[in-house]
């Protein structure tokens, strides 16, 4: 009878523990799915942002070169496309060394810290602040793109007077200075005006309306202030010497363009298509609207009105991209387009500054009035952005009823304007009194190609044939 | 031995080469040339900044022809140059001291 018993109860045992095995097996199977599905979708996400990146170093390489390039006298051709150039070189080691940690490390409300000295921490893993499907190093290197390309958006209102070594000393320093304050404040954790992560004054900027081309705009407007008008300048013709130059780099700005915003989503997902659509609409519009003032203004639309309102409504569309709908980009690039038209063709002639390639006109007026319009048509159903304590999704702008947005943008528009002209001014004053901003006179008229680099950009006529 | 140096329109070049070919002038110097006689240019605009252009592109011949030739090939330019408006362009005759070829060294009409 025992023996029995007891063969009964093995044989339950046996049977029990079988089960139990395979119940770990299959648990073990989904637990291993799941691992694989989340590798999959993080696979997706890193494979657009590491081509995101890319494309946002194109729009500095050779985009914004070829765009300003095109703009200047052919003797200083050379020497302008050097200074896209020298931005992405330069800043990719202060990024490494400082400038990744003092933008987005920790640290208090306006700046980061040194955690991230020497990219220490920046590795595989995924930041889950920032982007928690995609190493921690590809976060680094596609904000890595747009350190670069905001200093090299200045150089176009200083072009064609300023020391080739001065300006890489003054670009460092205001990468530390007015960048990466700006650029911590808005999108680094603790930040002040960080709307993702619970800033105070919750400023929405998709994809850096106010990080690069606010304080981009202004600086520009600072310099061009500063180190005065060109030899000959407003009397002496200098138009363009070449569009074309100017048309491709424009073309591969717009296409570049879809890694600044689109990118910003930081994921391949719904919302990378919602920027990247609304980004194509803002462009479209506003290189309408140009051209329609232009035509109504000058009498003939022009390619270079044409391509210089595309940047405008991209330029416009940078904060608002991840938060509006594809109509209104399409109001946003209306605006925007004969905004910056107005800024440049009427407000530039007025007061007289030589912002030599408009990069106040372009950048710092449509960033201005994109940030303002994004705090007006942002809205939850694209991008529910602000959630209550209880998980509750609460409206974005103003066109939801969120009328404090508007505000907020405003306050944060003001910030990067005080930085920009506080920092521009005390870095502008500090590179004077040491090396000197400005070349001699005589360099300046000879051309920046020659006096600077010892080059000619077009040695079509030499007897080397 | 007479320099002719005519200041043409660009996009009569072609039909002057071939009439001047026709006749017998055998040598011809071709330049790209900006100017303006009475001829206006036009205005460009840039970013809402108005450029006068009054330097206008041309194309400057340059001939050395025996005296018995220069009639007819200043009439072989007119009939093919000439539109009648502004712009079409002068022709003007010097006289030339001495013509060398360089390949053997022949001197006077017989360089032409």
């Amino acid at each position: 009878m025992r023996r029995r018993g007891f063969s009964a109860f093995l044989l339950l045992g046996i049977v029990l523990s079988s089960s139990a095995v395979w119940a770990d097996a299959a648990s073990d199977r989904i637990a291993k799915l799941e691992q694989q599905v989340t590798a999959a979708q993080g696979s997706a996400d890193n494979a657009w942002m590491l081509v995101s990146a890319a494309l946002v170093l194109l729009m500095t390489g050779p985009g914004l070169a070829l765009f300003y390039g095109g703009l200047v006298r052919k003797k200083n051709v050379l020497a302008t496309m050097m200074q896209s150039f020298a931005m992405m070189a330069i800043i990719t080691v202060v990024w490494g060394v400082i400038g990744y940690s003092l933008c987005f490390g920790s640290g208090n409300s306006f700046i980061g810290g040194f955690g991230h000295v020497l990219l220490h921490g920046v590795g595989a893993a995924p930041d889950p602040d920032y982007a928690g499907t995609i190493p921690q190093q590809t976060f680094m290197i596609y904000q890595l793109m747009f350190a670069i390309i905001t200093p090299a958006l200045i150089t176009g209102a200083f072009a064609e007077r300023m020391k080739f070594s001065a300006m890489a000393v003054f670009m460092v320093l205001w990468s530390l200075i007015v960048y990466a304050p700006m650029a911590h404040m808005v999108w680094g954790k603790g930040g002040l005006l960080n709307a993702a992560l619970g800033g105070r004054i919750p400023t929405l900027d998709f994809a850096g309306g106010t990080v690069v081309h606010v304080t981009s705009g202004v600086s520009a407007l600072v310099c061009a202030w500063y180190l005065g008008k060109r030899i000959g300048y407003p009397h002496e013709p200098m138009p363009p010497h070449s569009v074309v130059l100017s048309f491709i780099g424009a073309c591969l700005l717009w296409v570049g363009w879809f890694g600044f915003n689109a990118g910003s989503a930081l994921a391949a997902s719904a919302l990378a298509t919602s920027a990247f659509v609304a980004t194509h609409f803002g462009a479209a519009a506003a290189a309408l609207s140009w051209s329609a003032a232009e035509w109504l203004h000058n009498g003939k639309p022009s390619v270079l009105g044409g391509i210089s309102g595309a940047v405008a409504g991209l330029v416009a569309i940078t904060p608002a991209a991840g938060f509006v709908t594809p109509m209104s980009a399409l109001i946003i690039g209306f605006v925007a387009g004969a905004f910056c038209f107005f800024m440049v063709a009427k407000v530039k002639q007025k007061f007289r500054y030589d912002d030599s390639l408009d990069a106040f006109g372009v950048h710092g007026a449509g960033g201005t009035i994109g940030a303002l319009l994004t705090g007006i048509f942002a809205t939850s159903a694209v991008n529910p952005i602000f959630h209550n304590d209880s998980g509750q999704i609460l409206p974005s702008g103003v066109i939801e009823g969120h009328a404090r947005q508007l505000l907020n943008q405003f306050v944060g528009v003001v910030i990067a304007w005080v930085l920009a002209i506080v920092g521009t001014l005390i870095l502008l004053k500090i590179v004077d009194a040491t090396i000197g901003l400005r070349v001699s006179a005589d360099h300046e008229v000879q051309g920046l190609d020659l006096t600077q680099h010892g080059e000619e950009g077009y040695a079509w006529d030499s007897s080397a044939v | 031995m007479t320099k002719l140096e005519a200041v043409i329109q660009p996009s009569k070049l072609e039909t002057v080469k071939e009439a001047l070919i026709e006749i017998g002038v055998d040598g011809m110097t071709v330049i790209e040339v900006r100017g303006h006689g009475r001829q206006k240019g036009h205005t460009e605009f840039y970013r809402g900044r108005e450029y006068t252009v009054d330097l206008l592109p041309k194309i400057k011949l340059e001939i050395v022809l025996n005296d018995d030739l220069v009639d007819k090939a200043v009439t072989a330019i007119i009939k093919t140059a000439q539109t009648g408006k502004i712009g079409d362009g002068k022709i003007f005759l010097t006289r030339i001291d001495e013509a060398i070829r360089i390949r053997n060294e022949e001197r006077g009409a017989a360089a032409l």
